[in-house]
């Protein structure tokens, strides 16, 4: 049986970062990858999606953007290919359109079957990602079976889906970028919101993302946190890669013209019933935006560069239509599609190894998993605020790497 | 955001036991099975529309909860409804209720936020049109088309940190979930 001191399963950022620390310090390795680099960039991402990080956010170990455009969002095939440069770059041991069908502990490390035979290694890595299956809520199965019902990883651009209406569940960036780009397609689109982080794309003259890495907020480490749990389930901010560097956000969408509801509460028979909560979801967004940008504005002042910036300012508040409606029909034809942007969760089917608490979550101390030898890596918030993006992988990685070879020299005295 | 120092929560006081609380969560992430509670209440009609339920045992952290004494909440319906006003409505008692739910909240979030509360009031005021009630109209609900709650602050906090209280508050309160969402409801007759 072919053996590697570590097995990187996944040959995504956070996988092609770890092998990179793992090269340095010349510790043999390999990455099993189910399709190729960035493979759930290339296959399960929808056709306008752009990064939403700025393009000279995109730094990796021993990498970084040089194109002429350091403001812009790439694109998912300005991804993939950035991806597989790093992989060449870094000379990334890839085992490519291999699958792992099940990974159990063996005698001093792990045995990882594939269908391409099984390997076995001391030390693993698991960098298979974090949004590896839409997270559908149990209310779906109450709906009607004339009408479609897709996640966003089914979904690819608003001429594939079916005539008519569509209900979007979800109001983090994927949904409202979904809702944005389908209504803008001439359809009818409600949007079903609950808890949801609202950011402008730009302040004072910057990117959100320049300003969160600037005043230190990505590199909040997660033993730092009062509540930790809480802060990983944070929803994914509303934000959308454009040229044009526009922002979106509930009032955005309220003046293309998308219907707003609050989050989706109930389904029986065809007839959804919304939260009437709305008000207070929308409150607490606002509010957590202006700290945010009161953030800002107070480090902009501690650091006196008051000049260097343009002058501090607030957004209008959301909008709250008081009349939003609480119920809905399907049955009278109006919506012939739901997409489910209720989230994503990583898939550990093939994990046979029992360290999966009951919510089946991985379960990890800053990414060193609750078994010898193990790590995982790309976790929201999992070492720092920036671990599941791909400016988090560098040091997550480094950090990971010096503690894998520890254990390594530890065991081998 | 970050870890807030006990030095400052110390210091102020909303008589809300936080530690107690908090504690309970650690302790419930272990067993959550000991997270599920039943509320319960039984009704007695008097006569007319008033009525008097008690409100006393309660099941919860796995076992069958007892109190030092049980409760008694009366209801009844006004002169206007040709009634003998012996208690408030039933829907006074729901607006009371998510004034007292989100009222407790809004102490337990600055005690834990470190906020001192000065003084608290809320004031509720629910639409209803009662052609629903009536059966005049089926197109009009018997419950209330709209419910505004507004509060009255005064914290040693800014503007912004005390309606954060108060956003928080409705996040966790039971009784702005129950006014806010649908629920099933199951009445069986013996």
């Amino acid at each position: 049986m072919r053996h590697a001191t570590t097995i990187i399963i996944g040959a995504g950022q956070s996988g092609l970062a770890m092998s990179k620390h793992l090269t340095d310090r010349s510790i043999d390795h390999v990455l099993i990858e189910r399709g190729e680099v960035a493979n759930s960039w290339q296959t399960e991402r929808w056709d306008s999606l752009r990064l939403l990080t700025p393009n000279w956010q995109s730094r990796l170990p021993g990498y970084a953007y040089d194109g002429d455009d350091p403001d812009g969002y790439m694109s998912v095939t300005e991804v993939v290919g950035y991806l597989k440069r790093y992989a060449g770059a870094s000379s990334a041991p890839v085992h490519a359109r291999t699958k792992v069908t099940r990974v159990r502990q063996v005698d001093g490390g792990y045995e990882v079957a594939t269908d391409q035979g099984p390997l076995r290694c001391r030390t693993l890595v698991l960098a298979s990602g974090a949004c590896n299956i839409a997270t559908v809520p149990a209310v779906a199965a109450g709906l009607p079976p004339e009408i479609a019902s897709l996640t966003p990883m089914q979904y690819r651009k608003p001429d594939e889906l079916p005539d008519g209406g569509v209900m979007v569940v979800g109001a983090s960036a994927s949904g409202v970028q979904l809702a944005r780009e389908i209504r803008a397609s001439g359809r009818s689109v409600i949007v079903a919101a609950g808890e949801h982080v609202r950011v402008p794309r730009i302040y004072r003259g910057r990117d959100i993302k320049w300003w969160m890495d600037a005043i230190g907020a990505m590199e909040l480490r997660y033993d730092a946190v009062d509540d930790i749990d809480r802060a990983r389930r944070l929803p994914s901010l509303q934000l959308i890669g454009t040229p044009g560097r526009e922002t979106i956000d509930l009032n955005s969408l309220r003046k293309a013209g998308v219907e707003i509801a609050g989050r989706l509460a109930g389904m029986h028979d065809g007839k959804v019933q919304f939260s009437a909560a709305l008000p207070n979801h929308c409150a607490l967004a606002d509010l957590k935006m202006n700290r945010l940008l009161a953030t800002i504005d107070a480090w902009i002042l501690a650091s006196g560069q008051e000049d260097r910036f343009a002058a501090p300012h607030r957004f209008e508040p959301t909008e709250i239509d008081p009349q939003a409606r609480l119920g809905m029909d399907l049955n009278d034809g109006c919506v012939r599609t739901v997409i489910w942007a209720t989230g994503y969760r990583p898939d550990y089917s093939w994990l046979d190894v029992p360290v999966l608490d009951r919510k089946g979550r991985i379960r990890h101390d800053g990414g060193v998993v609750a078994a010898p030898g193990m790590y995982v890596m790309g976790l929201p918030f999992m070492r720092r605020r920036k671990s599941s993006f791909i400016d988090g992988a560098g040091d997550d990685a480094a950090e990971l790497a010096a503690h894998l070879n520890l254990g390594l020299r530890r065991s081998a005295a | 955001m970050t870890k807030t120092t006990g030095s400052n929560a110390a210091k102020i006081n909303n008589g809300v036991n936080v530690d107690a609380l908090l504690g309970a969560r650690e302790a419930l992430e272990q067993t959550p099975e000991a997270a599920q509670f039943k509320w319960r209440a039984s009704c007695e009609w008097v006569t007319g529309t008033h009525s008097r339920s008690v409100i006393g045992n309660y099941f919860g952290l796995g076992a069958e909860q007892s109190r030092d004494k049980n409760f008694r909440v009366e209801a009844d319906h006004p002169k206007v409804f040709a009634s003998e006003d012996n208690a408030p409505t039933p829907v006074e008692i729901v607006l009371s209720a998510l004034a007292s739910c989100l009222t407790a909240g809004v102490a337990a979030v600055a005690q834990r936020r470190g906020i001192q509360l000065r003084s608290v009031k809320a004031t509720v005021e629910g639409d209803m049109d009662i052609q629903g009630v009536l059966g005049m109209d089926d197109d009009i609900r018997n419950g209330f088309g709209g419910i505004r709650v507004h509060f009255d602050i005064r914290a040693d906090a800014s503007p912004d940190d005390i309606k954060s209280l108060v956003a928080q508050s409705q996040k966790r309160s039971a009784v702005f979930d129950i006014v806010t969402n649908p629920t099933n409801v199951f009445v069986t007759v013996n």
